[in-house]
């Protein structure tokens, strides 16, 4: 049999044909990342591809690196490969990756999600032999809310907080998350950034994405100068020192994996609101599907379930070991 | 339901007390009057019985998700609470209905003992209406495991406010066993539910942590075993005899061998006292496993009456001559109490528990140090003066407690909780060294905190050697130091033994595995427990 088009290596998942390897967790010579977040994009690599949309955020976080960008949609050959990036609609600038070697193609997903959210690049299926796909969310108990209705329900209990003079701090994943918040949050009152939030934001909108205006937390902003004041800090900042001095505070934490109520109790927080840059379980068989794909391998969350689903709707599955993270889970250091 | 489950997710939403009370106080003051009673009812552990049992919701609600049956299980697993799962399993309503609390209770009551068919096609007319909060709560009341989260305290101090009637007072009238379906809000709040049999507010004693010098002088107090039983409430009333346990349950029926006291009782008697297996040749209590085996069975075959007799050692008196002395003083109750028990025929399984004289505190430290030989777990303090108060309030009643016994196990196998836990590992299972094989003796699953058990889980999830279902083992490497308050033989498990409340004191990383402790030790705890 053919070498495969793309292998599963220590280092992370790599092409023969054209000698690079996809979000790679150790250092290579050559790294296709898909999007920005700590657990794709890793320090080390000699040389690093990404689209044009994510390479800010990519070089912000890594300081100097050897990159250079791609347009999505534009193919691109490396040795006997030829690669091209796809809107993963995940956060600002993420990517699939499709890889065609000798007329077989395989599709790296990255991670993603189905809804459009206003702001990140939207999904677009991309047809393939064979899809690599994350699932974070994948099991049918996961199934999100339109994102208006949630942006309404986060929006109504702003307004109850402002009304009860409490200034209301979202807990939020400072890359993409936070900016899909303030995307469709904007407008309704005013926004106070923690400087991770802010740092990230500035960046974006820097590049031109639509983003609202923003103050960041000093030590001399008190919520006194923004009554009724909607705050977006990273999660780690819920019920810290930092959100104290903020005064009397509503806190919620927003994320996917508060549709369950056990790991939102655990919390011990209270409010969260379900809002996830994952796909849902109708989001990633939509998206299996719409590749034409006979060959699926599932990385990254529910892979036993979710590859013996796959299994009983006809398709060749397998899991891939990857060393992806879960933002939606993780803990940013606390840094300002 | 809408209202109800907009008070629920206001409860659920917060964690502070206040802010639950006033979203209680308002519900109380606002809701239909019919739905008022159930939600005190649910509040009060006063579920409706079971209309479906849990395997029928499964296979109705796999089959209207289109789920595989074992996809199901994996939900179920993750979201670790079978009416969650369900909920979330299903597909939105395609439109929803008003469906009232008291409603849905009754149509619910209706369905008990009707056709499968019959109550498959209610249920899921049900499920199509409801949106995901309610469908959750109407899953929660299908079940029968209705919990929100509230303590009876919290809830009757929002009664309270919302009505205007004191809390000691709405504590007492929503004891004993009332019924939601046929009882008004107005006569529940009036203390009309009018039960011959209702029980009093138990009075509860807090943990004295540090010795009981700080407590003054010791004249002023009274001392008496902490017996390991089940604390109750022994009702002779004029129409009723009645023994309630702590948890508002009536177990009467359970314990045919104490009926004799009703007839020789005085008429207007309440007394407070632990309910325990006795052993009469010995004359002591047998270990708690006798009395366990009392405690499930609603009829009692004679042989178990015969092995483990039960006997009431009475506390306190709280009703005399059908007068409630409850705010005269300890001492003076406590004398009618001898007063009465004296006047009974020998060989009653009613006896006073007794007092343990003691001059001084140093005095009583010894004799608490012997408590295990009597089949006790402690010492009860109590202020001679001190009125029967409702529920616990610090200062008056002190119980105090033997150190628990430990030993350091290392852990086998780990198990996923389930609601506030799920996705946690937190049940485990604990073996100490016999010759060279590691033998499991107990299972705990409290102890540690969420930082450790969260840090443990992701041990477990990097380090599982193999599944059994929701069971993982685990290489035989974490070592914690088990509590427990008692041991005692036990030839249904491997280790031969099995202990009383056991649980996680500390995890202790400093050991390794060589260090644990043997099957021998245990064995010589049980020898010294008697």
């Amino acid at each position: 049999m053919a070498t495969p088009v793309l292998t599963f290596t220590d280092r992370g998942i790599y092409c023969p044909a054209g000698d690079f390897h996809i979000d790679p967790w150790r250092p290579v010579p050559r790294a296709l990342v898909t999007h920005g977040h700590s657990d794709h994009a890793r320090p080390g690599m000699a040389a690093y591809l990404a689209t044009h949309q994510a390479l800010p955020v990519i070089r912000r976080r890594l300081g100097p690196i050897t990159a250079e960008g791609i347009a999505y949609g534009e193919a691109r050959r490396i040795g006997a490969a030829s690669v091209s990036f796809h809107p993963a609609g995940h956060v600002p600038g993420s990517a699939q990756i499709r890889v065609e070697v000798g007329g077989e193609v395989w599709t790296v997903s990255g991670d993603y999600k189905t809804e459009a959210d206003g702001l990140a690049e939207p999904f677009e299926p991309v047809p393939c032999h064979a899809f690599i796909t994350e699932c974070t969310f994948g099991l049918p108990i996961f199934r999100w809310e339109p994102q208006p209705r949630v942006m309404d329900r986060i929006a109504d209990w702003w307004a109850a907080n402002a009304a009860a003079g409490k200034t209301s701090v979202l807990g939020a994943y400072s890359f993409g998350k936070a900016q899909r918040l303030l995307a469709g949050l904007g407008g309704r009152g005013p926004i106070l950034t923690h400087g991770a939030v802010e740092e990230m934001t500035r960046t974006l909108r820097e590049q031109g994405y639509p983003l609202p205006p923003t103050v960041r937390i000093t030590a001399e902003l008190t919520p006194k100068t923004h009554p009724g004041a909607l705050v977006i800090a990273p999660p780690s900042a819920l019920g810290s020192a930092w959100s104290a001095r903020l005064g009397p505070v509503e806190e919620a934490f927003v994320s996917g994996w508060m549709a369950v109520r056990g790991i939102r109790r655990r919390r011990a927080l209270g409010t969260g609101f379900v809002l996830s840059d994952h796909a849902d379980w109708p989001g990633l068989n939509d998206a299996v599907r719409a590749t034409g794909a006979g060959r699926v391998f599932v990385t990254h969350g529910y892979t036993a379930p979710f590859r013996r689903w796959l299994e009983t709707q006809g398709l060749d599955a397998g899991i891939v070991e990857t060393r992806f993270g879960d933002e939606e889970e993780a803990e940013e250091p606390l840094a300002e | 339901m809408k209202r109800f489950a907009a008070l629920f997710a206001a409860l659920d939403g917060t964690t502070r007390t206040g802010a639950k009370t006033a979203a209680l106080a308002d519900y109380f003051r606002q809701a239909p009057e019919a739905d008022r009673v159930w939600t005190v009812a649910l509040l009060t552990g006063r579920r409706p019985r079971r209309a479906v049992n849990a395997t029928e919701l499964r296979l109705w609600a796999a089959e209207v998700a289109g789920v595989p049956d074992w996809l199901f299980e994996e939900s179920y697993s993750v979201a670790g609470d079978l009416a969650e799962t369900i909920a979330l399993l299903l597909p939105p309503p395609a439109a929803t209905g008003e469906l009232g609390l008291d409603q849905a209770i009754r149509g619910l009551v209706r369905l008990t003992g009707q056709p499968a068919d019959q109550r498959k096609q209610a249920v899921l007319a049900a499920w199509a209406q409801l949106p995901a909060t309610e469908r959750f709560l109407y899953n929660k009341l299908l079940t029968g495991g209705f919990r929100m989260g509230v303590a009876q305290g919290l809830m009757t101090r929002a009664l309270s406010q919302a009505t205007g009637v004191e809390e000691a007072t709405l504590t007492h009238r929503l004891m004993g066993d009332w019924d939601p379906a046929r009882i008004t809000f107005a006569a529940l709040i009036a203390g009309d539910a009018g039960s011959d049999a209702r029980p009093y507010p138990f009075a509860l004693a807090s943990q004295l942590e540090d010795g009981p010098e700080a407590l003054g002088a010791p004249g002023d107090w009274l001392a008496e075993w902490k017996w390991d039983g089940i604390r109750g409430q022994l009702i002779a009333r004029p129409g009723a005899f009645a023994l309630w346990s702590r948890g508002e349950e009536l177990i009467t029926d359970r314990f045919p061998d104490l009926a004799p006291l009703a007839d020789f009782l005085p008429p207007g008697t309440v007394v407070d006292g632990e309910v325990l297996a006795w052993d009469g040749a010995a004359n002591r209590p047998l270990p708690f496993a006798a009395l366990q085996r009392r405690i499930g069975r609603k009829t009692v075959p004679k042989t178990l009456l015969a092995e483990a007799p039960a006997r009431i050692l009475a506390y306190d008196l709280l009703e005399d001559g059908s007068e409630d002395i409850r705010d005269r003083p300890l001492s003076h109750r406590r004398a009618r109490l001898l007063e009465i028990l004296a006047a009974l025929p020998a060989g009653l399984p009613l006896a006073a528990s007794p007092l343990l004289a003691f001059p001084d505190w140093p005095s009583l430290v010894e004799i608490r140090a012997t408590a295990r030989t009597g089949g006790a777990e402690g010492v009860m303090l109590k202020r001679g003066a001190s009125a029967y108060f409702t529920g616990r309030k610090r200062g008056d009643w002190w119980k105090w407690k033997l150190d628990p016994w430990s030993v350091d196990a290392v852990m086998l196998y780990a198990q996923a909780g389930h609601g506030r836990r799920a996705n946690l590992f937190t049940d485990f299972t604990f073996a100490v060294r016999d010759g060279n094989e590691l033998v499991p003796f107990t299972k705990a699953y409290s102890g540690l905190t969420d930082a450790e058990f969260a840090e443990i889980t992701r041990w477990v999830q990097r380090h599982t050697l193999e599944r059994f279902g929701p069971v993982r083992k685990v290489p035989a490497e974490l070592v914690f130091e088990i509590g427990f308050e008692g041991i005692q033989e036990s030839p249904r498990h491997k280790s031969g033994i099995a202990l009383r409340f056991p649980r996680m004191l500390r995890w202790r990383r400093d050991k390794g595995v060589d260090e644990i402790d043997t099957l021998d030790s245990l064995r010589a705890l049980l020898k010294a427990a008697g």
